[in-house]
């Protein structure tokens, strides 16, 4: 079983989230980076750009395959995670700590009411593993 | 339901993520592909290949019967030598792609797993009286130990002198006891083994290969890998850069094709055709200049005009930028060709490269 810690959110889309004051970070989760295996490459093509819940802000390269990454809330994407240029592996390596892919500021917190929490997301993840 | 290969519960232990693989249950990785392509690359690393379908063909006709079924010289295989050949459809498509072993008292040919039905039951429409086939695909089992260390792994467990065994050339022996058979032949660009044996031996010459590869560090090797070693050198993947629609010759296998054999092959005319106006297209080895990385079916462009597609594609981990094969027209398909790779929208500069994209493999 993955690695789903109790005090993130989750998206359906398999980001996590973790709020300080109005400003969301966000990644993959380790079950994500799982499934994608070998990331070499991830790209944010929305720094500084106001972005809506569930819009791609950008991709990930893993070896085998490419996919979109989400916002996981509206706001102000403020920060992408520059060292992943280099070491995109943190992704895999520490999805929850070093391998953290943008910060946004909010600009609706009452989204992250509809958002997961660790059960429900622990509920999402063992049914995708029973397909 | 998938099948299982007779290594599935030693895969299952090492931690492997299985797919559905032509039919069988089969580890895409391990550890993850790119220590597993750097394994292999830097020590040795071992394939279940069980999977790919083997058929033995024996009897006073085999030889000519099968020299009119592939496109390679059969009559030029020495007794324990094998070659790289090609089944071909009238029209020159390609069936599959194969290797062909003369054995003391048989031919043994090794054919892609997801077409290993097709295949049989092609040859079986071919049947003539002198010619007896029998497909040993489930009665046994199939390893390729690769990298530059596999000799010396293999030697420990080995009743017979590896360094006599050249590139594709084989020898009946044992491994760990077991009576197999040893061909000096892969799918990596690595210097390497086969190993070909009674599926009912497969736990204990995987144990024994495991524990006398230990100082070498010997691993298991998914699926994954396998796919990015074999793109590094250009080898050609059935289903991905050859299929009934391509044919040998524009897929750069024409060293395999032998259009002056004399009693002519099957797809020879077609074949002859291709060569006399030169093929229209080329499957070549891109290599990205910059960022993006190639996935098939994405799009090449010289200028506004499209010349063509990637049929396989990925990071190259040894070269650590993006590579692809892909069919382009023949007048761009010279080494150093400026190209645009359409990835997902945006053009990326890409250049044709003489393959392989590896160099210092240590395939001998």
């Amino acid at each position: 079983m993955p690695n789903i810690p109790a005090d993130l959110k989750y998206t359906k889309t398999h980001e996590w989230v973790r709020v300080e004051g109005d400003v969301a970070t966000s990644g993959i989760t380790d079950f994500a980076q799982q499934e994608l295996s070998d990331i070499v490459y991830v790209e944010v093509t929305t720094l500084n750009a106001t972005v809506k819940c569930e819009d791609p802000i950008g991709t990930i390269e893993a070896v085998k395959a490419v996919t979109d990454y989400y916002a996981a809330v509206s706001g102000e994407v403020i920060e992408a995670n520059e060292s992943l240029k280099d070491e995109a592996q943190k992704c895999n390596q520490d999805p929850y700590g070093k391998g953290w892919i943008v910060k946004i500021r909010l600009s609706d917190p009452s989204e992250l009411d509809g958002l997961l929490d660790a059960a429900a997301y622990t509920d999402l993840v063992a049914r995708s593993e029973h397909h | 339901m998938a099948k299982k290969t007779p290594f599935y519960d030693k895969h299952v232990a090492a931690g492997g993520k299985m797919v559905e693989f032509a039919g069988y249950e089969l580890p895409v990785q391990f550890r993850g592909i790119i220590p597993e392509h750097r394994r292999v690359r830097s020590t040795v690393g071992v394939f279940d290949v069980s999977h790919m379908g083997r058929l033995e063909v024996s009897d006073g006709e085999a030889e000519p019967w099968l020299n009119h079924l592939t496109t390679n010289d059969v009559t030029a295989l020495a007794t324990n030598q094998a070659q790289y050949s090609v089944l071909c459809y009238p029209d020159g498509g390609i069936i599959d792609d194969l290797v062909v072993y003369r054995l003391a008292d048989r031919f043994l040919l090794v054919v892609n797993g997801a077409n290993s039905t097709r295949d049989f039951a092609w040859l079986r429409q071919h049947a003539s009286p002198g010619v007896k086939l029998e497909n040993v695909t489930e009665e046994t089992a199939q390893l390729a130990v690769q990298g530059p260390k596999a000799e010396a792994v293999l030697a420990r467990l080995s009743s017979v002198d590896l360094s006599a065994i050249a590139f594709y050339w084989s020898l009946e022996g044992e491994i760990a006891g077991v009576p197999a058979l040893i061909s000096r032949t892969g799918y990596t660009g690595e210097d390497g083994f086969e190993l070909y044996f009674a599926r009912e031996n497969a736990a204990e010459v995987w144990d024994a290969l495991f524990e006398a590869g230990r100082a070498e560090e010997i691993e298991p090797i998914g699926l994954g890998a396998r796919d990015t070693l074999r793109m590094e050198m250009k080898y050609a993947l059935y289903g991905n850069d050859i299929d009934q629609t391509t044919n040998p010759l524009e897929a750069g296998l024409g060293f395999v094709v032998k259009l002056d054999k004399p009693e002519g092959f099957v797809g020879d005319n077609a074949l002859r055709r291709v060569n006399e106006e030169r093929p229209r297209r080329r499957l070549v080895c891109l290599e990205m200049d910059g960022a993006g990385i190639p996935r098939p079916h994405h799009e090449i462009y010289a200028g506004a005009e499209k010349v063509g597609a990637v049929t396989s594609g990925t990071m190259s981990p040894s070269l650590n930028k993006g590579i692809a094969l892909a069919y382009v027209a023949r007048r761009h398909a010279k080494a150093d060709s400026a190209l645009e790779m359409d990835i997902r929208g945006r053009r990326l500069p890409a250049t044709v490269v003489r393959p392989p994209f590896y160099k210092q493999g240590s395939r001998k």
